[in-house]
């Protein structure tokens, strides 16, 4: 063998590998070098890196195990800073220029680890270990140890300065899986005129074509996928998409697709699939095998050594043993032989294997032993021999290697099958699930349907896509299938998993390092239902899932519990196939594109006044901050200045629904708990909605426009749910009220102008509506013009003081901001925000529903009661009120609270608990609420639901706040001009 | 991810709707008449059958209607979308 300079294991020609092209790239900080068409697990083991990871529980050095997404061992970091990705499997990240790979399961390093520890301790360390630490002595106890012993890689810290896009697409078929089967597939149904979507999760189409030296029709098979792709990118109605998993099947058969960009500006796309038929041609899985110390560096799958030594021209060993339960690991052999790389022995678990093989086998001068297993392993870094004995004990000695190909049958790639709730049954021959009853609007192909011949997985997918057009009206032309003019070895009958009795662990699941001996624990303990099995043991729940490994822990669970394997069954599999990042499932959608920010109307003037914005569902000034100032401060100001003389806020976000219709009034009686019918025209009343339940679900004033017509007004976050809701009962449940409900919310804008100037700025803004209090009392509304401007204003008020709201058409936002302003400087009028309001209403302790009240609070709680009692018809959420719980004394009231210490600030979420110098644990008797410093009353208060409240006004109870114990006084909910005299002037 | 059809715009992704629980449910005539656990029952109680079952749907980001779906809750496979006024007069509880 002649070995190139760059790369020890690598071959001197062949492969699908281009050597004009050297890459190279760093693993754990040493530069190698790779050539395009590498994996970066093929570089690595061209460069003879073999411990790249270190377990998951053991921290045992891993090597690479698989050629594929079902690696089990090599799980790396690549890229570094904020583009890190942790979790990465060698085997399928394509090789870079520049690349940037590390180890991260090791600590200080992969090659010494001292989290070793736990592997010189094993017998500690048994399945279930972790689900005993809660019970004994208790969780807290093993935590620190176990968080720092466990886990994968390292969570990214920052944002992810990468780029995710999301597709939604239509077709008629999707194929899963672009092997010989898929491709074969994809041109009959492409030339039948059917809409194709195939999916192949490799960088290129192929599968097994290019890593076995197959020939179709006297050529190579790659040779042909390159031309049937070809072929295939020239027809409009084929969409083929090469490095994309097929990674959940959902109801109605939506698919959803994760694509890798290759040289694109994203990193990865999400795709979103709707096909009317699925052909699943995903091929097969093979599977490891059970034998003591199975887990070393240079112990790999007979499939993914022919992989990298066919397709990427590296041979990772000097000395090869192959050990297989099936004819397909011979294929390995015969393929070395032709290198001439020394193939020692080949172990065979079955007793009695087919003469010709074991003809083709003499010819090439390898040794074959029967009806034998490895029995140990040696080599701690990486493999340096294999013990070898019969069934029944008889040793046979070591034998010096450094790989060991093994083979433990194969098993149909049936995961997505299941998705779509398709059942699996157990066939004896090839030890494997295979598909059984397949879903409405699904085929199965090729190795997926437990095809082992590839003439036959041709024939039956090009068959398969014939019926699938013909099924969708597009009868399909003839189309000639290439004939197999040079196959593999395939597997034949599969003997059965025959794990040797030993003490020495035998891992079932590399992955999560979940051996025999943890099966046998489970069993004993009696976990045997397999889903019990695999959350006991944790095998299979790894990043793989346990693709290599779950077929054998059904196996075993059936042999230790003398069920046959199809009796065991399987887990359910579920999406995603493959790990998906959180950044595909959110695609755009962060940062500033996670939601349309909603401006205010006059959203400019407010950054001229040098609001303060936050979100509130709608950007909103909290305060209007002076220079230097701080929040707190000016809030103090602004809530000062509409008590002393006058300030605007603006309410544009509140909820406006229009409700009218012959039937208005009689619904809303149904709707509100207060009379509607009654209030006569022009006039404003306030209401509070329930749900069936009796909670309080929205709260606002409704005004009376006209006999048939009314404005609600809904919190500025209730519009759309609350709308929703009317439509609801009118739509489903009193289909016979003629009633018609707009939702007009962003169709006005509204001004508030409250405190004791506000008559007079109205006055100076100009209005031709009588202002006079008889004319226009508290709660009365009417319609004319304000500054020129058509508008509507309403005596209402959420602050206490005498209030004005203006309102006109959005457009008319920042004209009437401006005019209020000008007509109000002579009176000092102050803008003032959202945080301010907050104060004003706390002060007069109006209530804020969805902060003061919760999903249990009902109008009795919040002093309401007397209203829904008195009310004579029916409403909703009335009955439930009459149910005991809603009628028990000691449910939590609405209270005011406020600390004997004024100066000593309340927190909402603190806990009351009644009685003064009260010490928890104890049953809460409450918590706060709403909290604030007045500066009205200069002091701190507080709002609060408490058991039996109302009755209790005066008396102290203790504030929990956090480790903080203080005494307040219960006070009614109302701080600041009980009388409400300020109101009615 | 359903499709479901709505009877007023066509078949549409369920991204578009929102579903409003089992369509049999019907709000007693005279609650003020009804004992606690009746009125318990209408609250809380659902059939939640195994198969088919018909269910109230509206098409939120669409036309706002409110509509009867015949859904299959074992396949997801949904039979039929009737709009409100074409059910059957639904069944009272008793008062
Ligand atoms: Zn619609």
């Amino acid at each position: 063998m002649i070995r190139p300079p760059l790369g020890p294991f690598r071959l001197a020609s062949g492969g699908r590998i281009d050597r004009q092209e050297p890459l190279t790239f760093t693993f754990d900080g040493v530069p190698y070098v790779g050539f395009r068409g590498d994996t970066l697990a093929s570089a690595l083991l061209a460069n003879g890196v073999r411990a790249v990871a270190r377990s998951f529980k053991y921290h045992r050095p891993r090597g690479i195990f698989s050629a594929g997404e079902e690696e089990p061992c090599a799980l790396v970091e690549i890229g570094e800073g904020h583009a890190r990705v942790p979790n990465c499997r060698a085997t399928v990240v394509p090789l870079e220029e520049g690349l940037v790979a590390a180890s991260q399961s090791g600590w200080p390093s992969v090659n010494f680890d001292l989290g070793r520890m736990v592997d010189f301790t094993h017998p500690l360390w048994p399945a279930g270990f972790y689900n005993k630490t809660f019970k004994w002595p208790n969780w807290k106890t093993w935590e620190g140890l176990v968080r720092r012993a466990a886990g994968l890689g390292r969570p990214l810290e920052g944002p992810d300065p990468d780029r995710y896009e999301q597709v939604n697409a239509h077709c008629d078929l999707l194929i899963c899986g672009g092997g010989p089967a898929g491709l074969m597939a994809a041109q009959v149904a492409a030339s039948a005129g059917l809409r194709v979507i195939l999916a192949e999760q490799s960088p290129d189409c192929g599968g097994v074509l290019n890593s076995e030296n197959i020939e179709l029709d006297d050529q190579h098979g790659s040779d042909w996928a390159t031309r049937t792709v070809s072929r295939l990118r020239e027809q409009p109605n084929v969409l083929l998409l090469e490095h994309t998993v097929v990674t959940g099947v959902y109801d109605h058969n939506v698919t959803t697709l994760l694509q890798t960009g290759q040289g694109s500006t994203w990193r990865e796309c999400l795709w979103t699939v709707r096909p009317r038929h699925v052909l699943l041609a995903s091929g097969a899985i093979e599977q490891g095998l059970i034998f003591p110390n199975n887990d070393r560096p240079g112990i790999m799958l007979a499939g993914a050594l022919r992989h990298y030594v066919n397709r990427h021209a590296v041979v990772p060993g000097t000395a090869v043993v192959v050990a297989t339960n099936n004819d397909s690991a011979y294929q390995t052999v015969f393929d070395l032989l032709h290198l001439q790389v020394p193939v020692s022995a080949v172990v065979d678990s079955r007793e009695s294997i087919s003469p010709a093989l074991q003809k083709r086998l003499q010819m090439a001068g390898a040794e074959l032993i029967q009806g034998a297993c490895i029995s140990d392993t040696r080599g701690f870094g990486g493999l340096r021999s294999v013990r070898i004995a019969r069934h029944e004990g008889t040793d046979l000695g070591h034998r010096a290697c450094d790989l060991l190909a093994v083979s433990g049958g194969w098993a149909p790639r049936v995961h997505l099958l299941a998705h779509a709730r398709g059942t699996l049954r157990f066939d004896e021959p090839s030890q494997s699930f295979v598909p059984d009853r397949l879903p409405a609007a699904w085929s199965v192909t090729g190795a997926a349907s437990g095809m082992q011949h590839l003439q036959q997985t041709l024939d039956d997918a090009a068959l398969a896509a014939r019926r699938i057009s013909e099924q969708l009206g597009h009868p399909a032309d003839d189309l000639a299938v290439p004939q197999v003019t040079r196959g593999m070895v395939e597997p034949a009958e599969v003997g059965a998993q025959r794990p040797t009795a030993s003490r020495k662990r035998q891992w079932i699941d590399l992955a999560h390092d979940v051996t025999l001996g943890d099966a046998e624990l489970a069993v004993r303990e009696g976990f045997v239902s397999v889903e019990h099995f695999k959350r006991y043991t944790t095998t299979g729940m790894s990043v793989d899932q346990g693709k290599t490994g779950n077929l054998n822990a059904f196996i075993v669970l059936g042999a230790l519990t003398g069920r046959a394997t199809g009796e065991v069954g399987t887990t359910t599999f579920r999406p995603p196939y493959v790990p998906v990042t959180l950044g595909a499932m959110a695609g755009i959608r962060s940062g500033e594109f996670y939601a349309p920010r909603r401006l205010l109307p006059a959203h400019l003037m407010h950054q001229k006044l040098q609001g303060q914005f936050e979100d509130y569902g709608w950007q909103r000034p909290d305060a209007y901050p002076r220079p230097g100032e701080s929040l707190h401060d000016a809030v103090q100001r602004e809530v000062l200045a509409v008590r002393s003389t006058v300030g605007v806020f603006d309410n544009s976000p509140i909820g406006k629904l229009e409700v009218r219709g012959p039937d208005a009034a009689r619904f809303l009686d149904r709707v509100y708990i207060n009379n509607v019918s009654g209030l006569p025209v022009g006039r404003v009343r306030y209401g509070l909605m329930l749900n069936e339940n009796g909670v309080i679900i929205d709260d606002g004033v409704f005004i009376r426009l006209a006999q048939d017509r009314f404005l609600l007004n809904t919190t500025s976050g209730g519009a759309g749910r609350i709308a929703g809701m009317l439509e609801e009962w009118l739509q489903c449940e009193w289909r016979d009220l003629r009633v018609l409900v707009d939702d007009l919310t962003t169709q006005w804008a509204c001004f508030t102008v409250a405190g004791p100037r506000a008559r007079d700025v109205l006055t100076a803004l100009g209005t031709d509506i009588d202002l006079a209090p008889a004319a226009l009392p508290h709660m009365a509304a009417a319609c004319g013009l304000v500054a020129a401007l058509q508008s509507r204003v309403a005596r209402v008020s959420f602050s206490g003081e005498l209030s004005y709201e203006i309102s006109v058409p959005a457009r008319c936002a920042s004209a009437l901001l401006e005019a209020i302003l000008a007509a109000g400087q002579p009176f000092g009028i102050e803008p003032y925000g959202i945080e301010s309001l907050m104060v004003l209403r706390a002060e007069k302790g109006y209530l804020h529903v969805g902060t003061d009240t919760d999903g249990s609070t009902t109008p009795d709680d919040v002093g309401w009661g007397e209203v829904a009692r008195r009310k004579a018809g029916d409403f909703i959420g009335k009955r439930s009120l009459e149910r005991p719980a809603n009628r028990a004394t000691d449910r939590k009231q609405f209270v005011g609270l406020e600390p004997i210490d004024p100066g000593r600030a309340l927190r909402p979420g603190s806990h009351l608990l009644i009685g003064a110098d009260r010490q928890p644990p104890a049953v809460t008797d409450g918590w706060v609420t709403s909290a604030c410093h007045s500066p009205t009353l200069d002091r701190a208060i507080g709002l609060a639901m408490l058991r039996g409240g109302r009755s209790r006004i005066g008396e102290i109870v203790t504030v929990c706040d956090e480790e903080q114990r203080f005494n307040v006084k219960v006070v009614a909910p109302v701080f600041y001009d009980p009388a409400n005299a300020r109101l009615n002037t | 991810m359903l499709l479901i059809k709505c009877p007023y715009c066509g078949v549409r992704d369920q991204t578009e709707f929102r579903c409003g629980g089992e369509a049999s449910r019907a709000r007693p005539d005279h609650p003020e008449h009804i004992s606690d656990p009746d009125w318990a029952q209408y609250l809380f109680y659902r059939e939640n059958p195994k198969g088919l079952l018909r269910e109230r749907w509206v098409h939120r980001y669409g036309c706002g209607q409110w509509f009867i779906v015949s859904r299959d809750t074992v396949t997801h496979d949904i039979l039929d979308s009737l709009p409100m006024g074409d059910l059957p007069p639904k069944g009272r509880d008793a008062p």
